[in-house]
């Protein structure tokens, strides 16, 4: 990586950070409903992992997926206006905090059912496959709590009977809502479960992005030469609760801290002042220009109108259909009564 | 009597249930050490233990899976799914087996189980998750549902759910938890599974609901009020099986009827009641049966769009009136 490189990966983590922090404000404001899932803690493996990814290469995750979002190339604009509900969201405004892609950036979603996503991405390499993309790998991400569920053995049986080219990777942030891997899971290494499936696997730390980035590389290489599927474990860490109103019962204040010592952003910025790539002073102005990104965002998602009424029947199927029943209120309305 | 949340009443019917029978037990996602996730379960690990109030992997599948084969073996498990949603990954345990098995082997299994799942949308959660698709569960024999739309039925009603030898599928509104009412204190206060209730008389209209429902139809029946209207609201309390006695008495004096319920129109539990009016109160007919419910599109994440298809108070008022104007 050169410097523009390395300052450019430091900028998306601090803007990924910001913004959520952000979120969190807006969100106890009442500006963002639903359910609000920050991935603060674990930014170094969407960047690590996206650093790496190549334009072929199809991405897939779950509902914790604003980083995802940002590291797949997502304007924060089109980021924070989806969280807002906008019509210029990367949804439209219909998907929320848990929707978000973009499929031209080969960003196939954010997914709100545990583990619903994982078979999707063996079909996402079936695609490929099927259609003779032969330097594509889909790279499919996930929680731990996610591969209790049987979506996640389907999955994975299903990419290695078909010797597909997925990369499986379990974010192993060691919590699914307030359960702890030991509770829920009967390996404490997820990276065992692969071994059922006979398939290759790690288990790696996800909290230094440069070392993500060595290892996935090296992995999605693997991927690329030999094919099949890999599963990857990464380890790290959620520093916020599951969701925003999280009474956080299940752990204690110290292991929190003891991990935000480890803080992804805090690794990588003492790496580049270490290393010589780049000074603390122009790390600040970075930190600055995430910031305004940020504000900017906020800005243009605030500015960025509600979808019209009329949207609501837009896109529920690809051809125009007629709708039925368009809820008592709307009909009277269009009836004029 | 004492004045109790939905919440409350709920999370009293199920620590009574425990207290009362060793057999019945709970289990979930973040049913223990969190204190379930819409808190109706708080303070029962602790005061239960882990044996009783158990905490289960994200498996929906095993989850209600499990509870069916306990429950094959006399326990009376309460298998909480954390929404109706998930319901989904759990269907084949839920039709095939629980609303099977007894049937099937000629009646020899009893499914002493309490599916407990919560339902409804208008809380921006996005389409996935913020379904009422309880009209599905009550298309297949076998399945008992139950959906309470007042404090004191929810406790009634749960309680009765679990003393059933019958698989129950307890449908709650998470938007309805807040809601106050009077709640009978007797520990073994019942409400019938599979009865309809009058729960406003009037003669000039009839509105059925259930659930969410409930609540705005007895504010659309004040509104109605206003402008001298009597309506009688019935609150159907269970989908299956199906109560029609009050609806078609009622009807029988009214002439006239609109059925409120969350879900879509198509297909739902609307579709279902009017075309039983029609079967056996046809001669009573004065106007068209009206069904207010949601706009047929999977909910958005926006607030406006998704209040914009959610029936509301106004819509059942409205309705009401047309069915006396026709
Ligand atoms: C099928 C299903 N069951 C339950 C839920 C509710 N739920 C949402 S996230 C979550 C925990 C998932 O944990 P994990 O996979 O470890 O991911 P993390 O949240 O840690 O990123 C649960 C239980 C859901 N969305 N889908």
């Amino acid at each position: 990586m050169d410097k523009k490189e390395s300052i450019d990966l430091y900028r998306e983590m601090v803007i990924i950070r910001r913004l959520e922090e952000r979120a969190a404000e807006l969100y106890q404001q009442g500006k963002i409903g639903g359910f609000l899932h920050l991935y603060i803690g674990q930014e170094a493996v969407s960047a690590g992992i996206s650093s790496v990814r190549q334009p072929q290469d199809r991405l897939i995750t779950a509902y914790r997926d604003h980083g995802w979002a940002i590291s797949a190339g997502i304007d924060p604009n089109a980021v924070m206006a989806e969280l807002l509900g906008k019509v210029d969201g990367c949804s439209k405004g219909k998907g929320g905090s848990m929707h978000m892609a973009d499929t031209e950036l080969n960003f196939w979603g954010g997914h709100a059912i545990v583990g619903a996503h994982i078979p999707l991405a063996a079909g996402l390499a079936l695609g490929d496959v099927y259609q003779g993309n032969d330097d594509a790998v889909t790279i499919c991400m996930f929680g731990d709590g996610s591969t209790n569920i049987g979506f996640f053995h389907e999955g994975l049986n299903l990419s290695k009977v078909w010797n597909l080219p997925v990369l499986w990777v379990c974010e192993n942030n060691q919590y699914g809502m307030g359960t702890a891997v030991d509770r829920a899971s009967a390996v404490s290494e997820i990276r065992q479960k692969a071994e059922g499936y006979g398939m290759p696997n790690e288990r790696i730390e996800g909290m230094d992005v440069m070392e993500v980035r060595k290892e996935v590389s090296r992995v999605l290489e693997k991927i690329r030469k030999e094919g099949g599927p890999y599963l990857l474990e990464i380890m790290t860490y959620r520093y916020r609760g599951h969701s925003m109103g999280d009474p956080e019962r299940y752990r204690d204040k110290d292991e929190v801290k003891k991990w935000e010592e480890e803080d992804p952003i805090g690794i990588y910025r003492k790496e580049l002042i270490a290393g010589k790539i780049a000074t603390a002073k122009e790390l600040d102005a970075v930190d600055e220009e995430a910031m305004k990104i940020v504000d900017d965002a906020e800005a243009f998602a605030k500015a960025s109108p509600n979808p019209d009424k009329s949207t609501l029947f837009e896109d529920i199927y690809v051809e125009p259909t007629p709708v039925e029943y368009r809820g008592y209120a709307l009909e009277r309305e269009s009836e004029g009564r | 009597m004492t004045r109790m949340t939905m919440r409350e009443a709920i999370s009293k019917a199920l620590w009574e249930e425990m207290e009362r029978d060793e057999r019945v037990f709970i289990q979930g996602e973040e049913v223990g050490l969190w204190g379930g996730t819409y808190a109706v379960t708080k303070g029962f690990y602790d005061h239960f233990g882990e044996k009783r109030v158990r905490d289960t992997p994200i498996a929906e599948s095993a989850i209600v899976g499990s509870a069916i084969g306990a429950a094959m073996t006399g326990l009376r498990p309460v298998a909480e799914l954390m929404t109706i949603n998930f319901a989904f990954v759990a269907m084949d345990h839920i039709i095939n087996e629980a609303a099977k098995l007894h049937y099937m082997f000629g009646g020899q299994f009893k499914l002493p189980l309490v599916i407990r799942a919560v339902s409804g949308g208008g809380r921006q959660l996005g389409a996935t998750h913020s379904q009422t698709p309880d009209a599905i569960f009550a298309h297949f024999p076998g399945l008992k549902v139950v959906s309470p739309g007042t404090p004191a039925d929810a406790k009634g009603l749960l309680k009765s759910a679990i003393r059933s030898d019958d698989p129950v599928l307890f449908i709650e509104n998470a938007t309805l938890y807040q809601t106050k009412g009077e709640v009978p204190d007797d520990e073994d206060y019942l409400e019938p599974l599979g009865k309809s209730k009058v729960q406003r008389e009037g003669d000039d209209v009839t509105i059925v609901a259930y659930s969410k429902m409930v609540p705005a139809a007895l504010k659309a029946a004040d509104m109605l009020a206003g402008d001298g209207i009597n309506a009688e609201v019935i609150d159907l309390r269970s989908l299956r099986p199906l109560d029609m006695d009050p609806i078609i008495a009622s009807f029988k004096r009214t002439n006239r009827a609109v059925i409120a319920e969350e879900g879509w129109r198509s297909y739902g539990v609307g579709s279902e009641v009017s075309s039983r009016i029609y079967e056996m109160a046809f001669d009573y007919v004065d106007a068209p049966v009206k069904r207010v419910a949601q706009a047929e599109v999977p909910l958005p994440y926006n607030a406006e769009l998704e209040q914009l298809a959610l029936p509301q108070t106004e819509d059942i008022y409205h309705a009401a009136k047309e069915v006396l104007n026709g």
